[in-house]
């Protein structure tokens, strides 16, 4: 984890709720933030994400629960006076001022003298690299510099918490995974305890110290990227982090098999989750021609036909059928040496996978 | 450097240049058939207009410079200039209008407000309500205000009974007949473009203004107000100019003694044998109108210029 300045806050949302009528968009959820994390919340639209940002902001009433930042209650607190930034979806930078008034009007709130305004506001647009863009108007300006913009707005009064509602999804791809990296350069400058909303599952890997994944209202899981990544709790996770092939797995005497197959597990703990499932990362895998694969307790085979190969750039995308009925998609690297001697469709193939990423998932919830 | 990609170079039917030049000369009168394709569809309409509106007001104006002898003079607007009355006709006059559009801004932006925060199916439904009024007849209307507002009238007789006033109060047959009248016509024409320009503002503006710490009504006036100007601005307008040649509501509520210069008008053809008066004075108000159309419109584009 990044360094946290001296004045972030840690969040702890306790038992938070949100009902429309029947309907349950966050139901009982509770995360911790720790002062100058960066959290980011993930989940499919209509998972309770937004919603739950919207009640750390105070724009949406909790129908129960508790928010706290550091050691003060704030549920009940109007948003102006929670001292929370944010950066919205579409930036919400107001038009009729300049991009200098735009960010001088939080800290005018504040009664910040006129010459200290000035100073700050310099020393924030340098910060997100725009220096010297105070007089230019709002319209004038690209969607990657108004996305800085709406960022300096966030950060010049220094709140104690920054929000960030799906910053980065008017930008198109280059420049999004550029702000990607500069927002997270930024926030390891500042140490900001740090919100934000995506649903996307790269953008979020990329910013956050931690990443909670929503669904239909609950959490599903909060994590490391990596640890989500490699370890998902169910898969429901392991669908919506990556991609990944599942395969219906039974128990059998000494762990689980798949279609009679007795498999070689990293973690043989994993034998005894109820619904198991064998969770398969296209990259994880190998594919080689039938037969040409050697054997042993560290590799698990699985026999197959290729049904299709797509040329995608970095890599080959391989459809394989197993002889079990399954289908998995396998990725090879587009380097010469994993390139050379591919099999093509309609081969009989060998599918191999490392022991260590032998992983299983429970089946759902 | 311009690339060139012929790989199916061995069975590429040649293109020569003279079919090159055919297809440019195709594809021209292409474009002139379409343009004149529309010029026909706006024929009509543009028929309508020359006949019925530049003639007309062309006319007028020429008729203006017409004196009572029958010669061409100024005399008709030198009389505009130089009389009182007509002096007095043009205060009244825009008196009435500003305080018709005043009334209009003080009852329609808290409307407009309303209907923009409150959700699409409870707006839809009170938008309805602001216009039914506006479809009935402005006779009727008029004569129901006349009704209402007499001495024994509805709204006399109820502050009676709520012990409100000792006598009667004079709502009609005065400038506070034409104005209160007038402002009920005009609310419509006011609501309309401030609604739909305060539709148009996206309520992220005040959440992130409260979340840098306005209270909502710093937000309001800092943020919304100045968002919803261009829109007051048109309602505005639009109700000042029409104030400014409004005839019915004015001769019936304002029972002669609030004089307009649409009934000016009236009264100098009946008045004069010639129509150079009356002609004269309709120039002026087109051109007073036009004017201050011309200042909303530069108001407005610099406004919305910055957004």
């Amino acid at each position: 984890m990044s360094r946290s300045a001296p004045s972030a806050l840690p969040v702890f949302i306790s038992s938070l709720s949100k009902h429309y009528g029947a309907f349950c968009a966050v139901d009982t959820v509770s995360v911790d933030i720790a002062a100058g994390e960066f959290l980011t919340l993930l989940g499919p639209s209509g998972s309770g994400k937004t919603t739950l940002l919207m009640m750390l902001a105070g724009f949406a009433r909790p129908s129960s629960g508790s928010v706290r930042l550091g050691d003060q209650e704030v549920v009940h607190l109007p948003p102006h006076k929670r001292n929370i930034g944010m950066v919205f979806q579409n930036y919400a930078l107001f038009p009729h001022m300049s991009v200098g008034e735009n960010i001088a009007y939080p800290l005018k709130l504040r009664g910040v003298g006129r010459m200290e305004c000035g100073e700050r506001v310099g020393k924030v647009l340098d910060l997100v690299q725009l220096g010297g863009y105070q007089d230019r108007r709002i319209t004038q300006l690209s969607g990657g510099q108004r996305q800085r913009i709406a960022l300096a707005r966030a950060i010049v009064f220094e709140p104690r918490i920054l929000l960030m509602d799906e910053p980065l999804s008017a930008l198109d791809k280059q420049l999004r995974e550029t702000m990607q990296i500069e927002i997270r350069r930024l926030h390891d400058r500042l140490g900001m305890t740090t919100i934000s909303v995506t649903h996307d599952q790269r953008e979020a890997l990329t910013m956050s110290d931690r990443v909670a994944v929503f669904s239909r209202g609950r959490l599903a899981q909060a994590a490391a990227p990596r640890d989500l990544y490699e370890r998902p709790v169910s898969r429901f996770i392991a669908d919506f982090i990556g991609e990944s092939s599942f395969l219906p797995v039974q128990k059998a005497s000494g762990g689980l098999a798949y279609g009679g197959q007795l498999l070689h597990l990293a973690d043989a703990a994993d034998a005894d989750l109820p619904e198991p499932m064998l969770m398969l990362r296209p990259e994880r895998l190998d594919v080689v021609r039938a037969g040409q694969a050697a054997r042993d307790e560290n590799t698990n085979v699985f026999n197959g036909t290729v049904r299709s190969v797509v040329f995608q750039g970095e890599s080959l995308l391989f459809e394989v059928g197993l002889d079990q009925g399954d289908v998995v998609q396998v990725r090879q690297s587009n380097r010469s040496q994993c390139t050379e001697n591919l099999p093509s469709k309609g081969e009989r193939v060998d599918l191999l996978l490392n022991r260590f990423d032998t992983r299983i998932v429970r089946g759902e919830g | 450097m311009a690339l060139t990609d012929t790989s199916l170079g061995h069975i590429r039917p040649p293109v020569t240049d003279a079919e090159l030049a055919y297809n440019a000369r195709a594809l021209e009168k292409d474009r002139r058939r379409e343009n004149i394709q529309l010029l026909r569809l706006a024929l009509p309409a543009l028929a309508i207009v020359i006949i019925l509106m530049v003639a007309p007001i062309g006319w007028l104006f020429s008729l203006s410079f017409v004196g009572e002898g029958g010669g061409l003079s100024l005399e008709n607007y030198s009389r505009i200039l130089t009389e009182g009355a007509y002096v007095s006709i043009f205060v009244t006059t825009f008196k009435v209008a500003v305080l018709v559009t005043v009334f209009c801004v003080l009852l329609g932006y808290p409307v407009s407000y309303v209907l923009a925060m409150l959700p699409d199916r409870w707006a839809q439904l009170l938008l309805l309500a602001v216009l039914v009024p506006f479809w009935t007849s402005l006779l009727v209307r008029t004569y129901a205000w006349l009704v209402l507002l007499q001495r024994r009238g509805i709204v006399n007789e109820t502050l009676d009974a709520l012990g409100l006033i000792e006598r009667p109060l004079a709502l009609v047959n005065n400038m506070a007949g034409v104005v209160i009248g007038m402002v009920h016509i005009m609310l419509p024409f006011l609501i309309m473009p401030l609604y739909a320009s305060m539709k148009s503002i996206d309520g992220n503006f005040m959440r992130a203004a409260a979340n840098l710490g306005s209270s909502p009504g710093h937000a309001f006036r800092h943020v919304f107000l100045p968002l919803s100007m261009p829109g007051l601005i048109a309602g505005t307008m639009m109700v000042f100019v029409m104030c400014l040649g409004f005839y019915i509501t004015p001769s019936l509520l304002g029972g002669g003694k609030v004089q307009m210069i649409a009934q000016r008008i009236e009264q100098s053809v009946s008045l004069f044998p010639t129509w150079g008066p009356a002609s004269a004075l309709a120039v002026v108000l087109l051109v007073l109108t036009a004017g201050f159309l011309a200042l909303s419109w530069l108001i407005v584009r610099r406004l919305t210029a910055n957004q």
